[in-house]
């Protein structure tokens, strides 16, 4: 069964704070639609990520490794977490961004895995 | 034989591709069994005389070629899979469509083109992709031609068109008619992609002439078929006649000269009363089924102004109502400013600018109409300064000759 990538775009500014309403009433709408995925057999993967800030860029080339700051691409919208599902098709994919998107509200990505 | 062929082309050339996409399972290799075929037909034809049934003819030769050049070229797994697919379909090589179960064909053949229309405008891809895969698929039209009439370089074109399917092939993208709850959507994304192929046709977003009259047929003869593949969808129907209504309109849009007329200028009795009398006919139909939407309102707008003999007896307190109407569906600036335009025409200027006043500025400022139409209601309020900057800015964002030169000489009168 084909395979998809449903992304959360943040902006990357964001700090999480799980002690606010706000964060408490997200996790609980994205737990929710994880237990969804699970049941439907859709469940592949998922994770939260911590702010791109976090992040390290790392080129391996000729056998010599640089490493430097920051996330690869200096843009303001930064991946915040995703899900990898098992859907039939793009429009069953579809239809589960767009859970994705009612819980973690805002925008999801969708894009197809290789293979 | 060359135009009878061109002729047979346009007509069978989307079906047969529709039915090859669903035998197929893939978009590239139904378009070249399809133009494969259509290639033999042309050297055929013309020593053989056209087959009685052109359309089976054509898809049935694009199969056998189809399994022709799967077997010869059957390396990859998939291409295996889509061989072995041809050999199960029920189209047997002896099958002649003509002679049996004809009735069961066109059905197939029906639901084929609407998975095909459904395909070509799917949400996921953006409207210029989907304008240009219809036509493409479902209009026949080489990629040259849809460059031509979207003025873009032919490898623009044929990049947008690539991608799109590409696209549609990477995500897995279904060929199959939406299900019920997701219709009113999918549904909307294909009535407003032949619209879009319908307004670019009759008003062109840019170059020479005001008008591309093929782009205009393309988009009628699509929503024809609509149309017939989906008898019970009001909107489809409203689409339709919109386009017949607006399309009756032609013959008056364009002076001797070549100059553009507005509508309260134009001459009515060079309107095409069989179109209106056919657009009439749907909008009634519609207003029976009473389950009104965005197209058929606009259908019926374009009703009351071709029941009108001349300007000053048009309905206006019909035209305001069916605008509240189609505000309440769809509360668009777009609404808004026609609405605007309908209340300058019953109550004078200064109410019509105090419609546009309401209207969020940054939403249209970008949007030539708005510009034009305030520039108008300016001028015919006496605020003539006000007036030439708004044509000003009209001016700057119309990109199609003509309707420039329109505009310019508006202007030139204050």
């Amino acid at each position: 069964m084909p395979q998809y990538m449903i992304s959360v775009c943040h902006d990357d500014t964001y700090e999480v704070d799980f002690s606010t309403p706000e964060a408490q009433r997200l996790g609980t709408q994205v737990g929710a639609f994880n237990e969804e995925l699970q049941k439907a057999g859709a469940w592949v993967f998922a994770a939260g990520l911590h702010p791109a800030s976090s992040a390290t860029v790392v080129r391996s080339s000729g056998g010599v490794v640089s490493m430097t700051d920051g996330p690869y691409a200096e843009t303001k919208e930064q991946m915040g977490g995703f899900w990898m599902i098992d859907a039939a098709d793009l429009d069953a994919a579809l239809e589960w961004a767009n859970r994705a998107s009612a819980a973690c509200e805002g925008p999801v990505e969708v894009r197809p895995a290789q293979g | 034989m060359t135009d009878e062929l061109a002729e047979v082309f346009r007509r069978e050339a989307g079906r047969c591709t529709a039915t090859m996409v669903r035998v197929l399972g893939d978009i590239d290799l139904a378009e070249d069994a399809v133009a494969e075929a259509f290639a033999i037909a042309a050297e055929q034809w013309p020593r053989m005389g056209i087959p009685p049934n052109p359309g089976g003819w054509i898809t049935t030769t694009a199969r056998n070629r189809a399994i022709d050049r799967l077997r010869r070229e059957s390396t990859r797994s998939e291409r295996h899979r889509a061989a072995h697919r041809l050999h199960i379909e029920s189209m047997h090589p002896d099958h002649n469509p003509e002679l049996d179960g004809l009735d069961d064909l066109v059905d197939v053949v029906a639901d084929d083109q609407l998975r095909l229309m459904f395909i070509c405008a799917h949400p996921a891809l953006a409207a210029d992709a989907q304008v240009a895969l219809i036509l493409r698929l479902l209009g026949g039209l080489e990629t040259g031609e849809i460059a031509k009439t979207f003025v873009v370089p032919e490898a623009t074109m044929a990049q947008r068109i690539v991608r799109a399917k590409r696209k549609l092939h990477d995500n897995h993208a279904s060929y199959r008619i939406p299900r019920a709850a997701e219709l009113p959507d999918r549904l909307h994304a294909v009535l407003a992609a032949i619209y879009l192929i319908y307004t670019e046709g009759h008003t062109a977003s840019s170059g020479q002439t005001l008008t591309r009259t093929d782009l205009s047929t393309e988009a009628i003869r699509l929503g024809r078929t609509l149309v017939e593949l989906m008898p019970d969808e009001p909107e489809a129907l409203g689409l339709l006649a919109l386009m017949l209504l607006t399309e009756a309109r032609r013959p008056s849009r364009l002076a001797s000269d070549g100059t553009m007329v507005r509508l309260a200028d134009q001459d009515r009795t060079g309107w095409d009363r069989t179109l209106i009398g056919e657009g009439h006919g749907l909008v009634v139909g519609c207003l029976h089924r009473n389950q009104p939407g965005p197209f058929q309102i606009q259908a019926a707008i374009a009703a009351v102004h071709a029941d009108a003999p001349n300007a000053e007896s048009t309905d206006w307190l019909q035209i305001i109502a069916l605008y509240n109407q189609l505000y309440a569906l769809l509360p668009s600036p777009v609404v808004a400013l026609n609405r605007s335009v309908a209340m300058a025409e019953l109550h004078g200027p200064v109410v019509g600018l105090a419609g546009l006043a309401e209207i969020d500025s940054t939403s249209v400022d970008s949007y030539q109409p708005y510009h034009a139409a305030r520039a108008d209601l300016l001028a015919r309020a006496g605020h003539l300064d006000e007036a030439v900057a708004a044509y000003d800015r009209a001016i700057e964002l119309t990109t199609n000759t003509v309707e420039r030169g329109f505009l310019a000489r508006q202007r030139a009168v204050l």
